[in-house]
């Protein structure tokens, strides 16, 4: 194990993630994980890692991190305008940098979150079986919190050879972050709470990314999907998973994400699982409109996701 | 359905013990059943969330999995549910809102304490925050709705109520439930297995304690 990366400043928030932390919500514990998982499997697969390896989620901008040796990456996800020593540093690719060399992403060009991937991965011990960081109840990740200014981290020593490098994610495989979101849902499991003027809305309507969101959830404001007039603004608390939209009292939609595990009000529709990643590249000030697909169309586009992936790994680097 | 990877089984419609049961029932019998493409259960009040990696397993086949083993009656499977007994600070700087809650039921503070620590609670779920016991049923005469405003930050350890439930606070975080008290005990550490001390369909039993004698149950 040696010093890989130091942070010379995090940025808004950079944490430790993997694919989450599952078998556990029965305590209450919510998967945490990449809100982007696509991103950041490609990045772990581009340096050899295994998929499920944990790297850096990087929100906005602002991180500044030192290369303490030389090592293998790769950075994949929102383009926040990555510059290695004030060189720009391609994206979906993995590279080798220098120790002494800096790595800067200045701000947002489009997407939300970028991932970065090294090679030997990121050592830490896994809380309840993940890497991922649970912000919330302090746990995982590195000391169970967001990086600071001075952290250190450590990755397993890499081999000599950087045989992988040059390995490149195609251009056409990358999903593309315009701002302007068409997020596929399925209805339910509540829709029929709505009335039919209310469920015309929700899909007819553009809605705005509040800047409220975070990891939790991503907030709308919007036209006001009203519930049916006879039902209360709760429901009896039950499971949710990543991507129900659930409608509180105040009629305002809200995408949830990755750090929720029950909840009390209703979901009108869930964003399928190919556009899951998606919601980790959707920011504050961006406009979403919802799609209702048949399932046939979700499993469909998720194989198409799983083939890049696949093809991927089939790659020679 | 929720989404194209999460199976709602609704066993009821309603919060009642025998309906919960027949909740743990069915996560317990899951629990133990190999089954490829299974991710994760998620049990809560009347409802077992099944999540599945759809490239794994179709919908078809799991839901024939689940109703054979619904329907399937062994109670090897079912574990009997324990009981914690929980010490409890009642009032004071511990429990912040018990006089407002005794002037709301016109009772005395005495009353709230006895009526809140004279009832077994079922554990109907964990959810909110990891290790959060959502308990139940609160005695009618203590049913008070939620705060008009919820605390941005309500301590470790705090034990609330709000209609006709009680919970226990694992980890400082926001909540608009009453403050009746503060435990010491600990109700989630993820460092430790299993992270909490509580399951699904376990029993609760508080019991009050002075300030003084905290040291005793820590």
């Amino acid at each position: 194990m040696i010093e890989s990366l130091e942070i010379l400043s995090p940025g808004p928030l950079t944490t430790v993630q993997d694919l989450g932390r599952y078998g556990f919500s029965r305590y209450g514990v919510p998967p945490s994980g990449a809100v982007d998982s696509f991103s950041l499997r490609v990045a772990n697969l581009l340096v050899g890692n295994s998929e499920t390896e944990a790297g850096l989620e990087i929100t906005l901008m602002g991180l500044k991190v030192r290369v303490l040796t030389d090592l293998f990456v790769a950075l994949c996800g929102g383009d926040l305008q990555p510059h290695l020593n004030e060189k720009p540093f391609d994206m979906w690719c993995s590279q080798i940098v220098r120790k002494g060399e800096t790595l800067f992403l200045k701000a947002p060009r489009s997407g939300c979150r970028a991932y970065l991937a090294v090679w030997g991965g990121i050592s830490l011990a896994p809380v309840l079986a993940s890497k991922s960081t649970n912000l919330a109840s302090r746990f995982g990740g590195y000391e169970g919190r967001a990086l600071m200014k001075g952290d250190v981290l450590f990755s397993e020593a890499p081999d000599q050879h950087f045989q992988r490098a040059g390995k490149i994610f195609k251009p056409e495989w990358r999903p593309s972050y315009k701002g302007d979101w068409v997020l596929r849902v399925l209805p339910g499991p509540q829709d029929q709470d709505f009335p039919e003027e209310s469920r015309r809305l929700f899909f007819d309507s553009p809605f705005t990314v509040s800047s409220q969101s975070d990891r939790t959830g991503i907030r709308l404001s919007g036209p006001a999907v009203h519930r049916k007039k006879d039902l209360g603004d709760s429901i009896i608390s039950e499971g949710i998973v990543p991507g129900a939209i659930q409608v509180p009292g105040d009629a305002q939609p809200i995408i949830l994400l990755v750090e929720t595990v029950t909840g009390g009000y209703r979901k009108i529709a869930t964003v399928i699982s190919a556009d899951l990643p998606l919601l980790g590249q959707v920011k504050p000030g961006e406009r979403v409109v919802f799609q209702e697909v048949p399932m046939q169309e979700a499993m469909t586009a998720l194989k198409v996701c799983e083939n890049y992936i696949n093809m991927l790994k089939k790659t020679s680097g | 359905m929720m989404g194209d990877r999460a199976l709602l089984v609704e066993l009821g419609d309603e919060i009642s013990p025998s309906i919960n049961e027949k909740v743990r029932e069915l996560f317990l019998k899951l629990d133990r059943y190999p089954l490829d493409g299974l991710v994760e259960l998620v049990p809560s009040y009347r409802s077992l969330m099944v999540v599945y990696d759809p490239l794994r397993i179709g919908l078809n086949r799991l839901r024939e999995e689940i109703l054979k083993l619904h329907q399937a009656t062994d109670p090897s499977l079912v574990s009997e549910p324990k009981t914690l007994h929980v010490p409890v600070v009642y009032g004071g700087e511990s429990g912040p809102d018990l006089e407002w809650v005794a002037d709301f039921h016109k009772i005395s503070s005495e009353e709230v304490i006895k009526l809140h620590s004279g009832t077994i609670y079922r554990v109907y779920m964990i959810g909110f925050t990891p290790g959060y016991p959502y308990l139940g049923e609160l005695p009618q005469a203590l049913a008070t709705p939620r705060r008009a405003t919820p605390r941005t930050a309500v301590p470790q350890g705090s034990v609330a109520i709000a209609q006709r439930q009680t919970g226990i606070y694992p980890v400082q975080s926001p909540g608009g439930w009453h403050i009746l008290g503060w435990t010491p005990v600990k109700l989630f550490d993820a460092n430790q297995w299993p992270p909490t001390p509580l399951e699904m369909g376990d029993l609760v039993k508080f019991f009050p304690i002075q300030k003084e004698e905290i040291n005793r149950w820590t």
